[in-house]
């Protein structure tokens, strides 16, 4: 008897690792994008050079980054549209407060600060007046999007005051050649991938996407924890938004237009279930990679770059559709 | 030895009478099957029990101290449990965090508090070799049977030493083996001592496993009598209303 209930408790549905490598959707995503790396680098002489890598990896991060907040959201059943609009208010706010002459420190604090009131709001209205999530942060986007105009009005900042090159450093720098965002992005990763799997926030994000009725008959605060969701997508925008703005060395108002999608893109493409419950840490930062190597790719290849969104657009259905069939196969 | 008591407990939404005037009582270890056609009250009643309704008038009596849940978590720390129809389990997660959710087990890791994976599948390992169920911890709810997905509910409400188990509609949606391992398991809560109110539509589940049987009609009580004194063509024709009323259990 107790040796099968020593069995039963140790079993595991999954295999081998390699077994369970291969059930795993992102495993399939990031042999595409390695592949998509070794071909760029046999075909072309400028995928491997330094410069190149360096522009790529940075470019991932900012998209990785809010793309691990939006997993976290699509793993709760819900989706998140006003991330864009959240990058051009932090953005604007942070340039705005330093080139008023405040230093970087409050100015962040600041845009951070911007960044999680969205979310706030989001989660708020969401959790306690329960209006689909896809409708108050669609409003959101509207709404985010147009306070950042009036803030900046609609002038292009690019003198931040005392703290000038401490913003440009941390957006645009390197620490032994690793660019600052992609540290940022490693670190959160890291973090949120912890969070995830061994703190019951983690675990509650997971049993609301799967089952929110579930989560809240065994007493589960849903509403609380669906607040500080949508604070923490939020907060992931901010961060962004303050590190492209030291990458840039200027604010635009149009910045992170329409990134909302590409962030959705990548979190679906790296295993989030749309309809929750289902969303991994890892999966985001390699969805976030493959846009990357593609976009790439498609400019060192000389193809015009309108062709991105065809591109994009069939891996969405292709990751989907591939997990589908395998989900189909596994019931068998 | 009484467990719960009901004092005529009777629920109104508006004008609607949900439920009037209902008095029942349920001793240790027994299992009373509650029946009725649907809108009887059935659900009613138990959402009164478990906290997620007050009662208009009347009151419950937990041995014999009065209770007055505000919260189904005030139930919960009283000791009454529900396995909901639909379970409220959540699919994408493994059996040992759905017996566990919303209570998890934690330890510390440095400075930080985490989720002790560990002693949860241990701990539910056990509750599912008790219900001899079998039921792994670790395999994910949404590859289980029906049957094994019941003993998952049934786990979680084994947590926390429970007095009385609400079970709502357990055998309604699955397959007639597991029908059989189901009752298997309200058996196994009756012999740990624990009262079972078992809702359901499937007479002949009920006879098999309840002491006891009342039946509800348009919000009253109209039948509370031992499961060996009456027959399914009684009870149907109480729940249809062909038979008016009775009362035959010893007072």
């Amino acid at each position: 008897m107790t040796v099968s209930l020593e069995k039963a408790i140790g079993h595991s549905q999954h295999g081998t690792l390699l077994s369970r490598l291969m059930n795993q959707q992102v495993f399939w995503v990031f042999i595409a994008a390695a592949l998509g790396c070794i071909s760029l680098t046999l075909v072309t002489d400028t995928f491997a050079t330094e410069r190149n890598l360096f522009n790529v990896t940075r470019n991932f991060a900012f998209v990785g980054i809010i793309a691990i907040g939006m997993t976290t959201v699509i793993a709760s059943g819900g989706i998140d549209l006003s991330v864009g609009a959240s990058v051009v208010l932090s953005a604007v706010v942070i340039g705005v407060a330093m080139s008023s002459g405040l230093g970087f420190w409050p100015s962040a604090l600041l845009a951070l600060g911007a960044s999680l009131l969205v979310g706030f709001v989001n989660g708020i209205v969401i959790a306690y007046l329960g209006i689909p999530p896809f409708v108050v942060t669609l409003g959101m986007l509207s709404l985010a999007r147009s306070l950042a105009l009036v803030l900046s009005n609609n002038r292009m900042i690019y003198e931040f005051g005392p703290d000038h090159d401490l913003l440009l450093a941390l957006g645009g720098g390197n620490v032994l050649g690793i660019p600052n965002p992609l540290i940022v992005m490693v670190v959160l990763a890291l973090v949120m991938s912890f969070v995830f799997r061994w703190t019951r926030w983690g675990q509650y994000v997971f049993a609301i996407g799967g089952n929110e009725n579930a989560a809240t008959l065994t007493g589960i605060a849903v509403q609380r924890t669906k607040v500080t969701i949508y604070m923490f997508s939020s907060f992931t925008a901010g961060v962004a938004g303050i590190l492209m703005v030291g990458w840039l060395g200027s604010v635009t108002t149009n910045l992170g237009t329409a990134m909302e999608l590409t962030v959705i893109a990548a979190a679906v493409i790296g295993g989030a279930n749309l309809a929750g419950g289902e969303g991994t840490v890892l999966g985001a930062v390699v969805g976030a990679l493959l846009i990357e190597v593609i976009r790439n790719s498609l400019i060192l290849l000389g193809i015009s770059t309108f062709w991105q969104g065809a591109f994009i657009g069939t891996f969405i259905v292709v990751a989907v559709a591939f997990e589908r069939i395998r989900a189909l196969r596994g019931q068998d | 030895m009484e467990r719960l008591r009901l004092e005529g407990v009777g629920k109104h939404f508006g004008a609607i009478r949900a439920l009037d005037d209902v008095s029942l009582t349920l001793a240790g270890g027994e299992v009373l099957g509650l029946m009725g056609d649907n809108g009887a009250g059935k659900s009613t009643l138990v959402k009164i029990i478990a906290g997620n309704f007050r009662p208009s008038h009347g009151s419950i009596y937990l041995e014999g101290e009065t209770c007055d849940f505000h919260r189904p978590r005030d139930a919960q720390r009283s000791g009454i449990e529900v396995v909901y129809q639909d379970l409220a389990l959540c699919d994408n997660m493994s059996a040992a965090s759905n017996v566990f959710l919303g209570r998890e087990l934690k330890k510390s890791f440095g400075p930080v508090r985490i989720i002790d994976y560990r002693s949860m599948h241990r701990k539910a390992g056990e509750l599912f070799a008790q219900l001899k169920s079998e039921t792994r911890p670790r395999d994910l709810v949404r590859r289980m049977s029906g049957g094994q997905r019941q003993a998952v509910a049934i786990a979680r409400t084994l947590l926390a030493e429970p007095r009385v188990v609400l079970m709502d509609e357990p055998t309604a949606a699955i397959s007639v083996r597991q029908v059989a391992e189901v009752l298997e398991l309200i058996r196994r809560l009756r012999d740990r001592g624990i009262s079972v109110l078992l809702i359901s539509h499937r007479m002949p589940d009920v006879f098999s496993v309840c002491d006891r049987i009342a039946v509800l009609r348009r919000g009253e009580l109209v039948a509370d009598m031992l499961t060996e004194t009456t027959s399914p063509e009684e009870v149907t024709g109480l729940i249809t209303g062909a038979i008016d009323s009775i009362q035959r259990v010893p007072a």
